[in-house]
């Protein structure tokens, strides 16, 4: 059967994957940020999964105005990494996982969870700098990837607790895949940051370091903070946070925590970073 | 009964809702236009003309040409909508935080490296007890 060992959090800084797509890592602004995800690497050399479902937000890059799904789940063969307006990211197409990615909307849905099934979709740095910043810079991503996209661009997205408890019927679904499969499973974006209107430029390191600790030992807390908590205290932007909860909500209720790594800034925003374990 | 909306007395800080949603639909649809790369020409060569292609209304339009995001934000404009205008001028996303907080880059910019803006800088409250 599918097995769910290890759930990730990580930042989708868009000029994260810049400085790595132009060779500027080891520009000294970048050298700490990079610092911090060596262990990862090391982690991940030693763990890598056979699939990771990738939960990210699109950043008005395959979904305009003019469709704006909730939850989409990607089922497609492959991703190509998206023209945001200044050319694809150099960095390998994505090949999803349609077996496993079918196999979880059928389940999920069935768990009243109504997901929208997307079988053509490019993919923003979203779900691209995460997997650089886990893999480096390799010529092809040596997993599969199921992306999974959520609404965070217009109000409201889905609430905390919604996203918690989707992330148990995923668990439920990766659980009754009939192969033997090691999946992980990351949540992005985060953490405290604003991009918008003079107060751009928030940050709130209190909030964001009791998220972490919480996100480890009681998440469950963490499905009460409400859109409005999220805004007011972790910025417009930090609503992301909510897609962090889809990852904890599908990882058992205790978990180790392999690594943590927080950083401020990366261009706007505060970068944070887990990794959790399931039992063995 | 109209929506409550509980997060407008939030300090320099717009949110995206429907209504703001249904009013920047075409603004944001022009920007959207802009990751194509034809497209980024035509408005580069004159940008009035592209703009009048679209069912904008005349604020929006005076917003886009002046570049005045805060503005445009009121008028429906969503950042990462926004975000094209900005690419297709190849300024940054902090060339662009910046100038909607009335900095300039460089305070900006080192604003960040050295924290942030705090959550008392920016008006929040203090974060309550997650019980």
């Amino acid at each position: 059967m599918a097995k769910l060992t290890a759930g990730i959090a990580c930042s989708h800084v868009p000029a994260i994957g810049a400085a790595m797509d132009l060779g500027k890592t080891g520009d000294p602004y970048w050298v700490p940020l990079f610092q911090g995800f060596e262990p990862s690497r090391r982690w991940m050399a030693q763990n890598t999964p056979d699939v990771v479902f990738l939960i990210y937000n699109d950043h008005a890059t395959a979904f305009s105005l003019d469709m704006i799904p909730t939850f989409a789940i990607g089922c497609a063969d492959e991703f190509k990494p998206a023209d945001e307006g200044w050319g694809p990211r150099p960095v390998p197409v994505v090949k999803g996982h349609p077996e496993l990615a079918s196999h979880i909307t059928q389940s999920v849905i069935q768990s009243d969870f109504d997901l929208t099934i997307v079988n053509r979709m490019d993919v923003d740095h979203g779900l691209t700098v995460p997997l650089s910043l886990m893999f480096g810079q390799p010529q092809a991503w040596p997993c599969k990837v199921i992306p999974f996209a959520v609404n965070v661009v217009q109000y409201p997205p889905p609430s905390g607790n919604r996203c918690y408890q989707l992330g148990r019927a995923i668990r439920r679904a990766i659980d009754s895949f009939d192969a033997n499969l090691n999946v992980q499973i990351w949540g992005t974006g985060g953490m405290s940051h604003q991009l918008q209107g003079p107060r751009a430029g928030l940050i709130n390191k209190e909030f964001d370091a009791r998220f972490l600790d919480q996100l480890v030992t009681d998440p469950e807390s963490l499905t009460r903070i409400s859109h409005v908590q999220y805004i007011r205290e972790a910025g417009s932007e930090g609503i992301e946070l909510v897609m962090w909860l889809i990852m904890r909500g599908a990882l058992d209720a205790k978990v180790r925590e392999v690594h943590r790594f927080y950083h401020v800034p990366a261009s706007n925003t505060a970068v944070g970073h887990m990794i959790l374990e399931n039992a063995r | 009964m109209s929506l409550e909306k509980p997060y407008l007395d939030i300090p320099g800080t717009t949110v995206f809702d429907a209504d703001l949603a249904r009013k920047g639909y075409h603004l944001n649809s022009f920007c959207m236009s802009l990751m194509e790369v034809d497209n980024r020409r035509r408005f580069k060569a004159n940008e009035r003309a592209y703009l009048d292609e679209w069912q904008m209304t005349e604020d929006q339009k005076q917003g886009v040409l002046a570049r005045d995001y805060n503005r445009l934000i009121e008028l429906g404009g969503n950042i990462y909508f926004l975000a094209k205008i900005f690419a297709t001028d190849g300024k940054s996303f902090q060339h662009a935080a910046a100038l909607m907080t009335g900095m300039s880059q460089e305070a900006y910019a080192e604003m960040m490296l050295n924290g942030g803006r705090s959550p008392e800088q920016g008006g929040a409250c203090k974060a309550p007890e997650i019980k």
